[in-house]
């Protein structure tokens, strides 16, 4: 028999099928899938770089003839959000004023709780945890009243400081569950080894257990700032009127019902507000599946 | 003097008992090992004596000092961790010193003790690595070296060998050996693998649900278990075990199980052997000869080879006796054949008699 004909017997590594039926089938629907959720950016983007006639003629899905950046810059600078003409960036400013000590503060608070709930269990922390938990599943609509009363008698309502105060406590239940679960995973033998070493609380917080939890601060990162970039109900309730963030900016400039509807302006405008959380998940979308995959495993 | 007293120890986790009024005294650089399943509260009790868990009674005393009250770290304890626990984000160096640096030593004595430690564990090539750039033994070493720079009186190792290969294993398991020699420190040391408590230990605690079955020196503990559980749990390839009764057979004490008579003559019972009682009798693969010819009478019968098993010093051949597969460590130098007839001999003195109900020692 020749070598030829002895190729035809299977050997070696099994020939890869590039185009089976079913990575067909699968590809297709990504593909689909993928088209769906873009179109609406693309027609955003589109019609944000058009002036208004080219937009009134109506083809959304036709490309600009004539690319104008004016309506980016009418959004940013002075576009008019209800009595103010200065456009979106008020919002932006206000927006993280906002998330920035928010974000800081509710990781830091949340991380001591996870880590102390998972290594340095007391009598009752079970319950406590417990309770917390229970906590993310009232509606917030139920907590709102008491809560402006509380603000307003601290003297904090329609402050900078009253809204971060709100973000921060409803930060809590969901960032101490992912830092609870982050730290029950890691090894206890290296709290034990630490505890005989003779570190107390706050060194084996900072010098053993941080150092290793860079991936579940990461995926604490983008779940607050995401969330607190995208609220609305908080801002508007809580923030005052000179404080309201970008969400409640976008709003008032998209819904305002005087003179013409400027739709570029206006996809501008909302571009602009999705930018935030779009390049978080950009950037450290990897990090995120990791972190929640590993907050989500033990518990 | 005593090193570690454990009085009246008990340890419950709601209403679960876990540790069962534990007694022990550990001598001044003794090496007493504590040895038993998975769930026999071997770790629970080390974990104890540490300081990481509080117990519900008892106390616990370290050179004369009732610690039962300390934290871990004033005990004078060190301890060694089966997943060697090193503090990822640190090199060696700073592994082996973060507890002298939290102690507020001086930095001459903190360079000095490592520089020691090393020395005694040869890892002073690896003080610039971090624990992911060594491998198991090397980890495991410096596991070791975080306990020696202490300084302390008592070792504690939680399974330390049990992530290694058996390879690896048996190396450091001489190291150990070859440490406490040196050092004279006393340690306590919690594994699951009888093999190196026997070749460890001064003393052997056996343990089973919380409570101690046996304490006492590796032959004592192989050759004179005292319970069923203790014989059944020692030894490699286990103990034979025959359910019968005695019977008086011209006035001295004879086993019988079914068509099997085995004299107890030669046998030391720790009470009077009465006629009638149901027993256990045990004994290991190598307390038994097997010949071609009868032996002399009282203490031999015939048996059918079922299997041989070579393992390369010694076979192991299982034999059908009296309804029940038994195993006997013969030489390898003669292979044995399935359905040959083999005849036993007993050597009822090595052998241990229990209680059928009980399952105490007679």
């Amino acid at each position: 028999m020749n070598s030829s004909l002895s190729g035809a017997e299977p050997r070696g590594s099994r020939p890869k099928r590039f185009l089976s039926p079913a990575s067909i089938m699968i590809y297709s629907i990504l593909f689909i899938a993928a088209v769906y959720y873009l179109i609406p950016l693309y027609v955003m983007v589109m019609t944000s770089l058009k002036g208004m006639p080219e937009i009134r003629l109506g083809n959304i899905f036709s490309p600009p003839v004539e690319v104008t950046f004016q309506p980016w810059a009418t959004a940013w600078n002075s576009a008019c959000t209800g009595l103010y003409c200065e456009g979106i960036k008020v919002g932006f400013f206000n927006s993280m004023k906002i998330l920035v000590p928010s974000v800081i503060l509710s990781i830091i608070i949340a991380s001591v709780n996870g880590y102390a709930l998972a290594n340095w269990r007391f009598k009752g922390s079970e319950l406590f945890f417990t309770t917390l938990i229970f906590g993310a599943f009232i509606p917030y609509q139920v907590m709102l009243y008491p809560l402006v009363i509380i603000t307003r008698n601290l003297g904090i309502f329609g402050t900078l400081t009253g809204v971060i105060v709100i973000h921060t406590i409803f930060g809590m239940p969901i960032l101490t569950l992912l830092f609870r679960n982050y730290f029950v995973s890691l090894p206890p033998e290296l709290f034990k080894a630490a505890r005989v070493d003779g570190a107390g609380f706050w060194r084996i917080f900072l010098q053993i257990m941080l150092p290793m939890s860079l991936p579940i601060f990461v995926v604490a990162v983008i779940l607050q700032v995401t969330g607190i970039w995208n609220d609305f109900l908080f801002g508007v309730i809580f923030a005052g009127t000179k404080n309201f963030p970008m969400t409640v900016q976008l709003n008032n400039i998209v819904n305002s019902t005087q003179g013409v509807k400027e739709y570029n302006v206006n996809m501008a405008a909302t571009i602009l507000t999705g930018a935030v959380p779009l390049l978080v998940y950009f950037f450290s979308g990897k990090y995120f599946v990791r972190g929640i995959a590993a907050g989500a495993v033990k518990g | 003097m005593h090193s570690v007293l454990i009085k009246d120890l008990s340890l419950n986790f709601g209403s679960i008992s876990v540790l069962k009024n534990l007694n022990i005294e550990v001598a001044d650089g003794e090496f007493l090992v504590l040895l038993g399943p998975s769930g026999c509260g071997k770790s629970t009790l080390l974990n104890c004596i540490a300081g990481l868990l509080d117990i519900s009674d008892g106390q616990i005393f370290i050179k004369g000092k009732n610690v039962t009250w300390e934290e871990p770290k004033d005990r004078g304890i060190g301890m060694v961790f089966q997943s060697y626990a090193l503090y990822p984000q640190m090199t060696v160096e700073k592994n082996l010193s973060f507890g002298l640096r939290v102690a507020g030593l001086p930095a001459a004595e903190i360079q000095k003790r490592i520089a020691h430690a090393a020395e005694i564990l040869q890892i002073g090539p690896l003080l610039n690595r971090k624990p992911a750039e060594l491998s198991g033994g090397q980890r495991q070493r410096v596991a070791i070296g975080r306990a020696l720079v202490r300084d302390v009186d008592v070792f504690l190792f939680d399974e330390p060998l049990s992530n290694l290969d058996a390879k690896l294993r048996s190396e450091l398991r001489v190291e150990i050996k070859r440490l406490h020699h040196k050092l004279a420190n006393t340690m306590i040391y919690v594994t699951h693998d009888q093999i190196e408590a026997l070749t460890l230990a001064d003393r052997i605690a056996v343990m089973k649900g919380g409570l101690i079955q046996q304490l006492d020196d590796p032959l004592t503990i192989y050759n004179r278990p005292r319970n069923l559980f203790v014989a059944s749990f020692i030894g490699s390839p286990a103990m034979n075990f025959l359910k019968g009764e005695i019977v008086d057979k011209d006035g001295s004490p004879v086993f019988r199980a079914a068509d099997l008579d085995i004299s107890l003559a030669a046998y030391r019972p720790q009470q009077r052997l009465a006629p009638g009682h149901a027993v256990i009798f045990g004994f290991r693969p190598e307390h038994i000869a097997i010949s071609g010819q009868a032996g002399p009478a009282g203490c031999s019968c015939e048996a059918i080879v079922d299997l041989d098993e070579p393992m390369g010093a010694d076979s192991l051949v299982w034999l059908k006796v009296a309804g029940k597969a038994i195993s006997v460590r013969v030489d390898s130098g003669r292979r044995y054949q399935p359905g040959e007839k083999v005849f036993l001999t007993f050597n009822p003195a090595m052998a241990s008699l229990f209680d059928a109900v009980t399952e105490n020692r007679l």
